[in-house]
């Protein structure tokens, strides 16, 4: 392997691993201060992809517009879902919950079915993202995609401002960290579980938004997302932010590099070393703190 | 956990032999009417209610670990999948095989897979055991679809189905489907009443015990990392077994019988039915492929609507999750106890 192929393939890691980190650090906030096993969090990513399929022929070259309405409107989407669907069912035993977001996993598929149809779509990259950075040789890289590295660097650094060091973040850190020391400290519980929730589904429905240009739009696309995101969550420590980070680059190097070393059996290797990891650190590899 | 009331512990709780004579009726008229249900069921309903029966057991298997010891897995269809690609690979090509040695040679290999994951798994608790099963079983997916093993991805035939052979005649084939639908009855009513005898024995006790408290089971003496392990391979088992029924009736293995999403569905399966109880498993299965099958078919709906099956029924586990909080069997419960004051 040459150095720009080798220096190709890190990019395509290091924008894997991005995007699962986006998508699993919802799914692991979600987990650590509500205690819900999200399976319908993939239908989410879905979602993201779906929305930039249909608002992108309207926003033509205004992508970061396109980018803030779609998660805006995954926000609300996300604040109702909780409302509806999840709030009476803290009280009880996780696995209803599970079961409740297996069914919206149909439920989601099926609408996604009937609202746009089964065909597989492409969205267009925008004009100002389109073309490739020259590598060396013949070797050309897609501006695009490294667009979506940035971007998505961008949200995890927010991120960690908004849990570290604002407010809110607190808010954030206390309920997971004690639930009911939290509400007596006078924090609405309810209304932060309903945030955290629609945070949750924005960041899930923003890395489709951003993979949609640089992967194709298909129906059943949040399912091989979901396991991944898992398998990130649970490396990374759950409920751990900074863990996630890691291990989610961790997972697109892994899984990048098994597809070129060996293509025959690369569907394993996540899976390895996911198992490996919790043999030797079962609590994951941050097992405490954002 | 919210309440766990335990059906299946507290049945053997409950004082007086009404109670426990009220435990076996329901199943043992259920299996009766299972027996003389193939005179009035036409071809298509009689394999449905083998299906039923093959994810009665499966679950069931499932419910051992989830319901019993408190061992949520999401890998449990491994076993499953295992237990079929192990009837699909040793049995020979050009004769039928012997359904006895086959059903054992699946449930070994399932139970040795079981082993293995067993023994590495149960070193983590909670959600990461719930992982590290799925990875397990994705391993077990992956080595059965990218490599040549079982086919590959299309997966592979079973060219002669097996045979009961005694004394050089044959008793029953599985071609024949009348044949297949008592080995299915035979078999699911064998592993009701086996798991009914072992959750009233003092290791299903220890199980039902770790699941409410394992600190003080090991406090008391147990090792409870042995019984966790022994009711793991246990359940591995006889998903192996639901595993050499489900080739044996379809024909055909491929490695979808290992994907994740038939290990979530067996688990929403006991999940519907109502956790902590076998007849749960049994009801959830059949509620679970009934709805299904409801919901799909074109006959009593009509195709716009059973085109849209995955809508309705999502719609109406939703409805369930809402309602029956303790699942399907919570219904009937709530007819026959008197309700506990909370």
């Amino acid at each position: 392997m040459d150095i720009s192929t080798f220096l190709v393939q890190c990019l395509n890691a290091v924008q894997y691993g991005l995007l699962l980190f986006l998508v699993a650090s919802g799914l692991t906030l979600i987990f650590g201060i509500m205690g819900v096993i999200n399976l319908a969090h993939g239908s989410f990513y879905m979602l993201g992809a779906y929305l930039a399929y249909v608002l992108a022929p309207h926003f033509g070259g205004y992508f970061l517009g396109m980018l803030l309405v779609g998660v805006l409107l995954s926000a609300i989407f996300g604040f109702i879902l909780e409302w509806v669907f999840f709030s009476f069912l803290y009280g009880r035993d996780h696995l209803q919950q599970v079961l409740m977001t297996y069914a919206l996993i149909l439920v989601f598929e099926e609408l996604r079915s009937i609202l746009v149809g089964n065909e597989v779509h492409g969205v267009a990259a925008p004009q100002w993202l389109a073309g490739g950075v020259s590598l060396g040789g013949l070797m050309t890289y897609p501006v695009y995609n490294l667009f979506a590295s940035g971007a998505c660097l961008l949200v995890a650094a927010g991120l960690y401002w908004l849990v570290n060091r604002t407010r809110v973040g607190m808010m954030i850190r206390a309920g997971a960290s004690n639930r009911d020391m939290a509400r007596g400290l006078g924090i609405d519980i309810r209304m932060l579980y309903r945030a955290v929730f629609a945070g949750g589904v924005a960041l899930a429905a923003l890395a489709g938004m951003i993979a949609a240009p640089a992967s194709s739009v298909y129906p059943g696309m949040g399912g091989g997302v979901l396991i991944m995101c898992f398998v990130v969550v649970v490396i990374g420590g759950i409920g751990s932010i900074s863990g996630a980070l890691i291990a989610a680059l961790l997972v697109g190097f892994v899984d990048t590099f098994g597809k070129v070393f060996f293509a025959q059996m690369s569907g394993i290797g996540v899976y390895v070393l996911m198992a490996v990891i919790l043999i030797w650190r079962p609590q994951g590899l941050r097992s405490r703190g954002f | 956990m919210h309440s766990p009331t335990l059906p299946a512990a507290s049945v053997a709780a409950v004082p007086g032999a009404r109670a426990r004579r009220a435990g076996w009726l329901a199943p043992a008229l259920a299996a009766l009417a299972l027996a003389f249900a193939p005179l009035v069921l036409g071809a298509y309903y009689q394999e449905l209610v083998v299906q039923i029966m093959i994810y009665a057991i499966f679950a069931l298997s499932l419910e051992l670990l989830a319901g019993t010891t408190g061992l949520v897995s999401l890998g449990h269809a491994a076993f499953f999948g295992i237990g079929a690609y192990a009837t699909a690979l040793l049995a020979p090509q050009y004769a039928p095989g012997s359904v006895a040695l086959l059903l054992v040679l699946a449930m070994l290999c399932a139970a040795a897979y079981a082993l293995l994951v067993g023994a590495l798994s149960l070193r983590t608790r909670d959600v990461y055991f719930i992982m590290v099963t799925l990875a397990f079983a994705q391993m077990a997916y992956f080595v059965f679809h990218d490599t040549a093993i079982g086919g590959g991805s299309d997966g592979m035939y079973l060219t002669m189905r097996p045979v009961v052979e005694l004394g050089g005649s044959v008793l029953a084939d599985l071609e024949r489907p009348r044949h297949r639908y008592f080995l299915a009855l035979g078999l699911l009513v064998l592993c009701y009443a086996f798991l009914a005898l072992v959750l009233r024995s003092r290791f299903g006790h220890a199980l039902a015990g770790i699941r409410i408290n394992e600190q003080r089971m090991r406090a008391a003496g147990y090792q409870t990392y042995r019984y966790k392990l022994a009711a793991f391979v246990l359940a591995g088992a006889l998903a192996g077994m639901a595993g050499f029924l489900s080739a044996a009736k379809n024909g055909v293995v491929n490695p979808e019988l290992l994907s994740w999403h038939e290990s979530g569905a067996v688990l929403m399966m006991i999940i519907l039915g109502g956790l902590g109880s076998l007849r749960g498993a049994v009801i959830g299965a059949a509620a679970f492929v009934l709805l299904k099958e409801f919901y799909s078919s074109e006959a009593l709906l009509g195709p716009a609507i059973a085109g849209r099956w995955q809508l309705t029924l999502g719609l109406t586990m939703i409805a369930f999750v809402a309602l029956l909080p303790k699942g399907l069997v919570g219904i009937g419960r709530r007819f026959t106890f008197p309700r506990k004051p909370s």
